[in-house]
This record gives C-alpha cells, sequence and structure tokens, in this order.
C-alpha cells in the first residue's frame, strides 16, 4: 500500500484483482494501492465505529440475531463510499491501517481480533452460498468435504448429533467437512458435531465457525508479525507522518475497564459490610454473603470478588485484612498465610509475573461455568428461578420489579435483569445499561453519595 | 466407610524412599520425550525448559525448578525431600530464567508444551454417594471412579484419537489423567477449554437447579455410547444396590425431585410409601424400584416434555464424570507428578490400567511404611531393575513402563525422525531452484 499525498491522484486499483478477490476479504496481504493520507485516517475511523459498535453490542449481551442486524447496520452507515466501485477498497484499506494501530500491544492485539472475528462472522453469513464457498475455498476447505462411502458409514451418529440439536436428521445430500477438531473449538464444546479419531465432522450450517476460526488463526500470527515490523522499521519511519496518527487511533477506544480505581469510590475496611448492601450488584453481594456465612469461597469466587474489591478501591493491605479476617475463622492464620495470601498479592500485581488483573465484566461473568462448590458467576444466569427471587427479595426488590426482572431472565437478558434490578432499588434509571460489576457499584454510589459527584464526573469525561 | 487408622506417612521416611524407590529414570524419561540427545534431530533444551515445584516440609513452595539432566533431577529431589513433586508445562525458555524474558509486554516467557491433563475428585460427587462424605473413599464409592476412567479414556482414544494416556491414583481421593500425545501436549487453552466442556454435563451447585439437563430428540453420540457401554450397568448393577439410592424416604425423594411430572412422582411414592413390608426379600428394593420408575417414564404414557430423557438425566446424574474445568482448560496448571507419597494417606500415586481399573482397590495401594518395610524384610539386594522390583512397587513401576513409557517413547522418537527428515528434505529443496 502506498500513501499518497492529498493533492495526488485518485486511488489506483488493478482491474484483474477486482475479479479474484472475494467479497469478503481475506485481509491476506496489502493490496497494490494508493491511499491518500486523508482517506488512511477517515478509513480508520470509519471501521473503527464498526468495531466500537460490536464491541459494545456485545458486552450489552446482545443476541446472535440482534448482533447480525447490528453489524449489518453499521457496516451500511460507516463503510459507505460514494463511488461504489471504492467500497472493498474502503474495506481493505481501513482494516490494514487498523492492524498497524492495534498490533502494538497484547491488550490492543487481543481487542481487535475478537471484533474483527465477530465483524467477519456476521458478514459471511450474509454471504450467498456461492460467495460463501468462494471464500471457504480460500481457507482449502471444500477439498475436506465427505465422500458418499464415509458418509454413509457415519450417517447414524450424524443424525444423532443433529437431532441432539433439535435439527433433522442429515439427508442423502447433505455436505460435511471433515476437519481437525483443532479447527472447531466452539462446536466441540457445545457437542455440536461428531467427532471420531481426532476429526470432527462440520454441517454445511456450522461452517461460519469453522471458517471464523481458521480466519481468527490467520489474523492472530498476522498481527504479530505486524507488530514487529512496526517496532523494527515502520514507526521510525513513519515517525512524521503516519506514526502519530497511528498512535493518536488507538487511545480513544478502549473504554473504561476499571483497573485504575477511581478515587471517588475508594473504600475502606469499616465500610465494607455497608457498601456491600447499598451498592454491590447481585453477584458480589451473594459471593460476599457467602464469604461471611461460610469464611470460605473457592477460586473462581476468590478471583471475581477479589478483583472486584480492587476495582472499587480497596488496597492491597485492607484486602488482606479483609480476606484474612474471613478465612482465619475457618481455615486458621498459618494456613491463611501460606495458602491464600499469595494469591491475593498475585491479583494485586505483587507476585509472580506481576500483571495487574483487571475486574471481570458481565460479560465475562456471565460466561463463566460455575460448578459444585462454586458461588461464582452471574445470578441471573446461574441460579434457578426460585434462589434467584429469593436472592432478590432480600436485597429488597419489590413484587413488582422482581417480575419485570425474572421477565428479561428468561429472555436471557442478564445484564438488562440486574439494570432493572439497579432501577428498582436505587429508583433511578439506569440508561447506560450494566456491563461491569464495578460500574454498578460506581454508578450506585453516584446516587446515594452526590456531593462527591463533580469530582466523579470530572474524572468520567476525562477518561471518555 | 473405612476410617484411615494413623496416617501411614511420617516425612523422615521420604528419605529412603527417595533414595531408593522412586523412579527418577523413568520420570526423566517420560518428560524428555524423545529428546534425549540420541538423534541429531533431538532439541536439548526441551527437558530443561519444564517446569517442576516442590512442596516443602513447612508448607514452603518452590516454583519455578528447572533441570538440565536427570541427575540434577534426581539430586535436587533426594536433597529436598519434597512433600510433593508437581510439574508444570514446558516454557519457550528455562523457567530459571524468565525474569529475563518478561520485557513489558510482549512476554516472551509463556508455555508451549503441556500434557492435556484431567482431575477427577471424589468430594464432587458428595451429593451423589450416601457412604463417605468429603476426603474419605471406599469400596462402595470407588466405582464411581471407575466409571469416569472407562468413559474419559474411551473418548479420548474413540474421539479424539489420543493414544498415550496416562491414568495416576492420586493417592487419597481421586484420579489424574495425563494425555502425553504431541498433538495433546501442543493444545492451546482454547482447546483444551473445548475438550473440558465437551465432557461436561453436570452443571451445577446448590445454588442451579436442574444439574444434569439433557435436552433432545436424541443423545450425542458420546453421552449415548457412555449410557450404553458404562453408565446404565453401573448404576442398575452396582450403584443402585450399593449406594441404596431408593431403600429410604430421604434418599427415593431427591430421586423423586428429579422428575418433573408431579403425577408420576405422586404414583411412585404412593407405592413406594407402603411397600416396605410387601417387596420379597428375594429382590433388592433399590432395584425393583428402579424398574417400577422406569416402567413409568418410559411408557409413553406420559408424554410430557421434560419426561424425555428422565431416566437418562438421573442414571447421569449419580454416575457421569464430573472433572475439574479448570486444570485441564490452562497450560500452567500445575498436576502432582506420579509415584509422590500422599501426606495424608502414605499411599503412592500409582499408575491405574484403564482396561483393568475394575480391579483398582485404592485400599490395596502400597504406602509408604509398607515399602520401606518390604525392602528391610529383602535386605538390600542390588537389583538390575532398581531396588523397588522385589517391593509392591513393582508392579505399578513395570505397568508404567509397558503400558505407557514405552510406547510413549517409540512414537517420540519417530515424530523427532520424521520432523528431522522433513526439515532435512525442505532444506535440500530450497537449495535447488
Amino acid at each position: 500500500m502506498e500513501i499518497v499525498r492529498p493533492q495526488s491522484h485518485r486511488n489506483l486499483f488493478s482491474s484483474n484483482d477486482a475479479v479474484s478477490v472475494p467479497s469478503l476479504p481475506l485481509y491476506r496481504s496489502a493490496p497494490p494501492l494508493e491511499v491518500r493520507l486523508e482517506d488512511f485516517e477517515s478509513f480508520a475511523i470509519d471501521r473503527l465505529r464498526v468495531l466500537k459498535g460490536i464491541s459494545d453490542g456485545l458486552s450489552r449481551g446482545k443476541k446472535p440475531e440482534e448482533m447480525e442486524k447490528l453489524v449489518k447496520e453499521l457496516w451500511k452507515v460507516n463503510m459507505r463510499h460514494q463511488h461504489a466501485s471504492e467500497v472493498l477498497n474502503k474495506d481493505i484499506i481501513s482494516h490494514f491501517v487498523l492492524r498497524l494501530v492495534y498490533c502494538r500491544t497484547e491488550d490492543l492485539r487481543k481487542w481487535f481480533l475478537s471484533m474483527e472475528c465477530a465483524l467477519f462472522r456476521y458478514r459471511f453469513r450474509f454471504l450467498t452460498p456461492e460467495a460463501q464457498r468462494a471464500v471457504m475455498d480460500n481457507f482449502d476447505l471444500t477439498c475436506r468435504a465427505v465422500n458418499n462411502v464415509e458418509f454413509e458409514s457415519i450417517k447414524e451418529k450424524l443424525g444423532q448429533v443433529a437431532r441432539s440439536m433439535g435439527q433433522p436428521s442429515p439427508t442423502v445430500d447433505a455436505i460435511f467437512y471433515k476437519v481437525p477438531f483443532e479447527e472447531v473449538p466452539e462446536l466441540v464444546a457445545g457437542r455440536k458435531v461428531f467427532i471420531s479419531q481426532g476429526y470432527a465432522y462440520v454441517a454445511m450450517n456450522q461452517v461460519v465457525s469453522l471458517v471464523a476460526t481458521l480466519f481468527r488463526s490467520q489474523l492472530s500470527k498476522t498481527l504479530i508479525l505486524t507488530n514487529r515490523k512496526w517496532t523494527s522499521s515502520i514507526r521510525e519511519q513513519e515517525k512524521h507522518r503516519l506514526t502519530p496518527i497511528v498512535e493518536a487511533l488507538s487511545s480513544s477506544y478502549l473504554g473504561p475497564d476499571f483497573s485504575q480505581p477511581r478515587e471517588y469510590a475508594e473504600i475502606s475496611l469499616k465500610d465494607i459490610d455497608q457498601v456491600a448492601k447499598s451498592s454491590f450488584p447481585l453477584c458480589m453481594r451473594h459471593l460476599f454473603d457467602k464469604l461471611k456465612e461460610d469464611h470460605h469461597l473457592k477460586h473462581g469466587g476468590r478471583m471475581q470478588l477479589g478483583l472486584f474489591l480492587k476495582g472499587v478501591g480497596l488496597n492491597l493491605e485492607d484486602a488482606l485484612a479483609f480476606w484474612r479476617a474471613e478465612f482465619s475463622k475457618k481455615v486458621g492464620l498459618e494456613k491463611f498465610e501460606k495458602d491464600y495470601s499469595y494469591n491475593i498479592r498475585h491479583n494485586y500485581g505483587k507476585e509472580g509475573k506481576r500483571t495487574d488483573y483487571t475486574p471481570y465484566s458481565c460479560q465475562k461473568i456471565i460466561s463463566s461455568t460455575p460448578g459444585a462448590g462454586d458461588q461464582h458467576g452471574c445470578p441471573y444466569r446461574h441460579f434457578s428461578e426460585e434462589n434467584l427471587r429469593a436472592a432478590l427479595s432480600r436485597m429488597g426488590v419489590n413484587s413488582r420489579a422482581m417480575e419485570d426482572v425474572m421477565d428479561k431472565v428468561r429472555n436471557r437478558h442478564y445484564q438488562l435483569a440486574c439494570t432493572l434490578t439497579f432501577e428498582a432499588l436505587h429508583g433511578m434509571t439506569c440508561d447506560a445499561g450494566i456491563n461491569h460489576p464495578n460500574q454498578y457499584f460506581s454508578d450506585s454510589q453516584k446516587i446515594l453519595q452526590p456531593k462527591k459527584d463533580s469530582s466523579a464526573q470530572n474524572l468520567v469525561t476525562a477518561r471518555e | 466407610m473405612i476410617p484411615q487408622q494413623q496416617s501411614d506417612f511420617d516425612h523422615n521416611y521420604l528419605k529412603p524412599y527417595y533414595g531408593k524407590l522412586f523412579p527418577f529414570a523413568d520420570i526423566f524419561k517420560w518428560m524428555t520425550y524423545g529428546h534425549d540427545g540420541k538423534h541429531p534431530g533431538c532439541d536439548q533444551s526441551y527437558f530443561g525448559r519444564r517446569e517442576f515445584s516442590f512442596t516443602l516440609k513447612g508448607d514452603f513452595y518452590l516454583r519455578f525448578q528447572s533441570f538440565n539432566n536427570a541427575l540434577e533431577l534426581e539430586n535436587s529431589i533426594k536433597e529436598k525431600c519434597p512433600l510433593k513433586i508437581d510439574i508444570g508445562p514446558v516454557y519457550t525458555v528455562d523457567p530459571a530464567k524468565r525474569h529475563a524474558y518478561a520485557q513489558g509486554d510482549n512476554n516472551v516467557f509463556a508455555p508451549v508444551e503441556r500434557e492435556l491433563i484431567f482431575d477427577i475428585d471424589m468430594t464432587d460427587y458428595d451429593d451423589v454417594r450416601y457412604c463417605c462424605r468429603g476426603a474419605d473413599v471406599c469400596l462402595n464409592c470407588w466405582p464411581l471412579m471407575t466409571i469416569a476412567i472407562k468413559v474419559i479414556d474411551a473418548s479420548l482414544r474413540d474421539d479424539f484419537g489420543f493414544n498415550h494416556i496416562l491414568w495416576v491414583y492420586s493417592g487419597r481421593r481421586g484420579v489424574h489423567c495425563w494425555v502425553c500425545d504431541g498433538k495433546a501436549r501442543r493444545l492451546t487453552n482454547e482447546q483444551r477449554a473445548s475438550i473440558a466442556d465437551y465432557y461436561r454435563v453436570y452443571k451445577g451447585n446448590e445454588n442451579s437447579h436442574k444439574k444434569v439437563s439433557l435436552m433432545g430428540a436424541a443423545l450425542h453420540p458420546f453421552l449415548a455410547t457412555s449410557y450404553t457401554n458404562v453408565l446404565k450397568d453401573y448404576f442398575e448393577k452396582i450403584l443402585l444396590t450399593s449406594q441404596n439410592l431408593l431403600a429410604t424416604e430421604e434418599r427415593y425423594e431427591k430421586i423423586l425431585s428429579m422428575i418433573p411430572d408431579e403425577s408420576i412422582a405422586s404414583e411412585l411414592r404412593g407405592k413406594w410409601q407402603d411397600s416396605r413390608r410387601s417387596s420379597s426379600a428375594k429382590e433388592d428394593i433399590n432395584v425393583v424400584r428402579w424398574e417400577q420408575c422406569k416402567q413409568l417414564l418410559q411408557s409413553g404414557k406420559h408424554k410430557a416434555q421434560g419426561l424425555r430423557r428422565c431416566v437418562e438425566e438421573i442414571v447421569f446424574f449419580f454416575t457421569y464424570p464430573r472433572l475439574d474445568m479448570e486444570v485441564s482448560k490452562h497450560m500452567n496448571h500445575l498436576l502432582k507428578a506420579p509415584f509422590c507419597v500422599h501426606p495424608k494417606t502414605g499411599r503412592v500415586c500409582v499408575p491405574i490400567d484403564p482396561n483393568q481399573c475394575d480391579d483398582f482397590d485404592p485400599t490395596t495401594v502400597p504406602t509408604l511404611f509398607q515399602l520401606l518395610e518390604e525392602l528391610n524384610n529383602e535386605g538390600s539386594r542390588a537389583d538390575v531393575n532398581g531396588e523397588w522390583n522385589g517391593t509392591s512397587l513393582g508392579n505399578a513401576i513395570a505397568l508404567f513402563r509397558t503400558s505407557f513409557l514405552e510406547p510413549l517413547q517409540k512414537a517420540c522418537k519417530e515424530e523427532i525422525e520424521r520432523s528431522y527428515n522433513l526439515k532435512l528434505q525442505q532444506s535440500k529443496n530450497s537449495v535447488g531452484w
């Protein structure tokens, strides 16, 4: 890709490429295009709006059908171009620019990878079957279709899998792809494929998952390479032209992750019992209550609650005192120091590889899998209706709000359920919706302790 | 419940155990995976990049231990006498030098290979066994572990195509599984998580309601096979009776609560509340009641939604393996090494042959005291195979070698040779135009 000054010619484009590139580009190599400097930045920003929109949608727990519509809309609105022939160029160029922007740290790479993969996945679903096959050809998939002989030998098992998902058994002309099970982790995890001797048999309607994994693995490798190129040559070469643009583009889009506790929310040990009752979301309230009751929590619970408390402003010393006070009642002081205090310090980045762990978002908590003896997870998702009602009424949710909340739960809108709980308990609407337990806490504190509001507002706008 | 008399363990006896019995050479051979330097294709750094962890007396914990060769490993263990030895992953670089590589954000110190591991612990089954609780195990509940081994082992081989699988008794109340194929060692965390989730059926704790939920018009082939080949028989022929699952009101109520149709539950309750005297002494009451239960649930008279798979759900609830998900999902999770001695029971963590796991008896596993006594009685008879040969440990080590280590080594060598030849071929091809 060649970046040219604004006064120069229009974008050049080799007409041969237009035919061979599928309508859903795989971004395998930077195409021979010229890009105007102003387009360099604006294309990237447009694409970033799409990716950010996807990120918001996912963290609000939107279901796949809603996400599909959202992606379609976001793409239409932001990725247009006045010249129809330029749409594909904009797509490709914007992707490559953002690669430069987001290759530079592990966190950035992780975010970009997730969003680009989600985008790819939803766009793939919109393609015509021919276009989908073209993409699959690019991944060398069509050659792995199962032949008739093999199909006959496993037909019954394939039928069982389909019926276990409430789908009809495959007919004789159904196409299946035989791929190493490593390539379809999602399908394996959900027991949605027949697996034999290390191979998974993927149905045509599951191909999205397969293609998405392959796309992801390809992009993941490329990002690392791009990072190396960036650090070793590009950043220096472009330090007066592209580098400042690239660096500016990334800092505005990661959103608050609560890894830096906000000043106004700093709590101390003596406050904890009180704020737990008034401002903790249900998931943390439950963990807190269980901890007080049993003087113990399993690992998942310690992580979820511990990091939340860190995000809320509990410093390491107070955190150690807090956990020690509870655990020592069950396991004794010595065992606490030996077995548990290390992990607490680890969470604060004071041990081991010294990563400063960030508190879990709702998305992460909802998708966790609490098992026997665990108390973590999202109660709206993981509790039975009975237990959830009991927990909510202990929190003080009135019976009318309770029904609205349970309705959301039945429709699997767990974060909306939590938002309604928040609204019922605080008597105020929460327009942004809850997507992080620490957000619930800080919003709650904002309402309950309004005199600290002005400094909070300043903090919020500064970060945004 | 078989009470543990005084624990067969004393830290002082670890010294002679490590001195004469612990199979260092075998563990080393395993951990080198063929990279013993005898072939030009060997990676000399491989063993040195493996993490070991020691738990010492007084609960001191030493992580990131690494060794360049068998002798270093042996000397360190003999010198430190760890209560427990854990095995971690193989990293990109020697773990002892990790700080030099953890710069900023691009963390070059990371795991690159790690066996696929599973940990199955009897305490996770406390809600389905009445004979013991917590750390205790007995021959009435041990079949739950036998079931887990059979189900998981068959699937690892048939579904995932793995071949080099080691099952180990954890020393007290469970079993560990090490899948050592190259393909398994190179799995990413995501892939490991997907396999763990594939095996997950029991989803619950005291907060949730329905703990086993088998939807759909049919069972996935893996679940169906497990049910037909293992679960059904163990439930009906062993556990029903040994756990008296339907013998008392408290116990049958638990099963009745899993039937979503109240009219069926009431009908059964009615039969059972009165039948205490009427059932013949010959037939076990649990078996009789289960038959009645099955008949009603499968009769087809009641076609309600949730009933379709009710029988299977009950069987799965009481028998299906419950894995510790977290152990399997992360490459950097440590796991206790085989042949360690469990400090609470004194028992050695011996391998279990999956093909003979029905015969495995946790109450007769050799203990530290027992082995040392055997050594004393035999006199110091130097054996070419090592002094363990004359002791009860002999069988365990022989099993480890013949059923696991030797086939594994053979496969590893073949792999090393294959990839070496491939590299040679590639470099030849690239030289020529």
